[in-house]
């Protein structure tokens, strides 16, 4: 629980602030889209593995509340806000992709 | 995250985001978590608040007296529902729907009966504990689905605030079992990690059922991408492929279209029949108290009263089934023989189904018996205090900063005003809440409404007064309020037409009773808290005075929390 105490100049609060503006957004909108898309992918993924379509819903749409806590202590604990970004887009992509393969009468 | 950019460890970084998670929507997750303790007492407040009620006391005729009461209110009705007196609730609550009502709940009909005698009561209007259980999940004075959206994304802050909690504090148990009272910063972490650690499990199922409960419209798109955005199509799944009901897709689930259905059938039913004499409604309940000895009946559901069609369903008082959203079971007679038949089977349920019913149904307390309430009700109790030694921590733990400044910041400032306002003043608006009830007059037009105006009148004067006070002094008076406000509550039910707590005692109206003693027991704590509040010295110690000499008044007068001399050398040395 360390909090820096001294002031430093200006230029670097200001560099502070457009840091941690950017690890939120990405924490927030960036973590809101993982969690929709792993809802969707699972939504539709779970049902390749037997469960049924309503079980298969239910259960990711759950998970996907985790996901979204995972995702907005990643945007905080990693090294760099690059790291932060990369480290929700990227998935976020890939489930979304699975969404949309897997969705009824989308892809085929 | 460090000011310089410079990289940090993992507890670090997590206790950053644990302190601001917490402090930005801190205030209305107090709120929430406040008024949602409350709300496990949800039925007992609303009895309170209508003091009308307060002399119906049941006895073994109340079941029969109420249908009777039925017939002559409402001869014509395709349903009655009877909600009996418990120990939650002291009247029978009834409904009942007329031939070619609307469907769902704008063609239900309500009144209530004295259990004692049958006759209906006129209860003044009022939202009771409605309001605060209501305002929990989707706050006041906004379109309900912003603030369920406001509160949703507060939940979301609240689960990852427990989750970094949990990774900051890497000696969660140690933890635990430490309390170092009269140690100013100290003490107020080994209060925030106790109340946190000891009902960790309530913290993160409450919070998780909570965003579980509001899911399909915080996370709808599972059902938009597998239904292809058929949210019927969904709900009628969930209830195991029954026909769609329109409508039935709302935040609550699927619960009202079920309803809708059977209802409609019994409208239909009805119109065909001739007038018959109803069996008499004793001999099932004695069938069913052998059934159900330990919880006896809840509910009476008349299917096509006075027809031959006509069917009593009992159902059994206090939903035992977790797993099945607290439905409770079940017995199903025939209206005019009076002879039992077979209820329909409940289908089975799939284990994702059951997780979700189990998670909700704890977060309601749907379950619960006297027991489990009150644990679950003293859970919330701890979590707000959790909630409430968090934020005061933001300030105390800035308090050497500030000294150092020889001023208070600004932020720090608006940080103590609102941890005054939301926490104490929650206190003070809830109190006058009740107070309102009783002393505006019973006929007031619109007077629910009023009530609520009072508590958000009194609670936002309760913000306006910190910024006029010193801080320290602004917690004392609060509390005092609140403390004199929830201690004479007791005896205001008693002078303004309720029953008082020794009528209510002697009746074994629990509900009621229970009130009573609950607002006693929160005037207890409040007091404790003034107590310990004029005890503790104010202000800094002479060493950090040194330091801090040109310190105005108010820099060195808001050291509500500071410590003591001990407890500031502890911390100087801890920073």
């Amino acid at each position: 629980m360390q909090t820096a105490v001294n002031h430093p100049p200006a230029a670097s609060l200001l560099g502070y602030r457009a840091r941690v503006a950017s690890r939120a957004v990405a924490a927030i909108g960036g973590g809101y889209a993982l969690a929709a898309a792993s809802a969707a992918a699972g939504a539709v993924g779970f049902q390749a593995f037997g469960m049924a379509r309503v079980d298969a819903t239910m259960t990711a749409t759950m998970l996907a509340f985790v996901v979204y806590a995972i995702a907005a202590m990643w945007a905080f604990g990693c090294a760099t806000a690059l790291r932060a970004w990369l480290g929700i887009a990227l998935p976020a992509g890939t489930l979304a992709l699975i969404a949309w393969v897997l969705a009824p009468g989308a892809a085929a | 995250m460090r000011v310089d950019g410079k990289p940090e460890g993992l507890r670090q970084s997590m206790s950053w985001l644990h302190t601001w998670s917490g402090l930005l929507l801190g205030w209305l997750l107090y709120a929430v978590f406040f008024t949602g303790t409350l709300s496990f007492f949800r039925n007992e407040i609303t009895d309170w608040m209508r003091p009308e009620l307060h002399q119906s006391v049941p006895d073994a005729g109340t079941a029969q007296r109420g249908l009777d009461a039925m017939q002559a209110i409402a001869p014509k009705a395709t349903t009655w529902t009877l909600s009996l007196p418990n120990e939650r609730q002291t009247a029978i609550e009834a409904s009942w729907r007329e031939p070619g009502a609307a469907t769902g709940r704008a063609g239900t009909l309500r009144t209530t009966l004295d259990a004692g005698t049958g006759e209906q009561l006129q209860p003044r209007e009022t939202r009771g504990g409605s309001f605060l259980y209501r305002f929990h999940f989707e706050l006041y004075a906004m379109p309900r689905i912003w603030g369920r959206w406001i509160v949703g994304f507060a939940t979301m802050l609240m689960l990852v605030a427990i989750i970094s909690g949990v990774i900051t504090h890497k000696k969660i148990f140690s933890d635990f079992f430490t309390f170092r009272p009269r140690k100013g910063q100290r003490s107020w972490l080994d209060a925030h990690n106790a109340t946190a650690v000891l009902a960790l499990p309530f913290h993160l199922v409450i919070t998780f059922s909570g965003l579980v409960l509001l899911m399909n419209m915080l996370m709808p798109w599972g059902v938009q991408t597998a239904y292809n955005g058929d949210s019927n199509a969904y709900f009628s799944e969930l209830r195991g492929n029954r026909q769609a009901q329109p409508g039935a897709a709302n935040a609550n689930g699927p619960r009202e279209g079920g309803r809708a259905s059977r209802q409609a059938n019994a409208d239909a039913d009805a119109d065909a029949n001739t007038p018959v004499v109803m069996a008499a409604v004793g001999p099932m309940m004695d069938a069913a108290l052998q059934q159900w000895p330990a919880h006896g009946v809840g509910s009476i559901t008349v299917n096509a009263p006075g027809t031959a069609r006509a069917t009593v369903e009992l159902r059994e008082g206090g939903g035992s089934s977790l797993v099945n959203r607290g439905t409770a079971s079940t017995l199903l007679f025939d209206g005019v023989t009076g002879e039992p038949r077979q209820a329909p089977e409940a289908a089975a349920i799939s284990w994702p189904r059951a997780t979700s019913n189990v998670v909700s149904s704890l977060h309601l307390g749907r379950f619960a018996e006297p027991l489990v309430r009150w644990l679950l009700f003293l859970s919330g109790v701890v979590g707000t205090i959790m909630a409430a030694t968090g934020m005061v921590i933001w300030v105390v733990k800035r308090l050497p900063e500030r000294r150092k400044l020889g001023r208070t910041p600004y932020g720090h400032r608006l940080v103590e005003v609102l941890n005054v306002g939301a926490i104490a003043g929650l206190s003070v608006a809830t109190a006058s809440f009740f107070w309102f009830n009783r002393l505006l007059p019973a006929e007031l037009l619109g007077r629910s409404d009023w009530e609520i105006r009072g508590f958000f009148t009194v609670w936002a004067l309760c913000l306006l007064h910190p910024m006029l006070r010193p801080h320290r002094q602004a917690w004392r008076e609060q509390m005092l309020v609140a403390t004199v406000l929830f201690a004479l509550l007791p005896v205001l039910n008693g002078l303004s037409g309720g029953a008082s707590l020794l009528q209510t005692v002697a009746h074994g109206q629990w509900s009621i009773a229970g009130f009573d003693l609950m607002m006693l027991a929160l005037a207890a704590l409040h007091g404790w808290v003034l107590w310990w509040l004029a005890r503790s010295k104010p202000t800094a110690t002479p060493a950090a005075r040194k330091t801090a000499a040109p310190a105005k008044p108010a820099a060195s007068d808001a050291g509500l929390l500071a410590p003591h001399a001990a407890g500031a050398a502890v911390m100087e040395q801890q920073p």
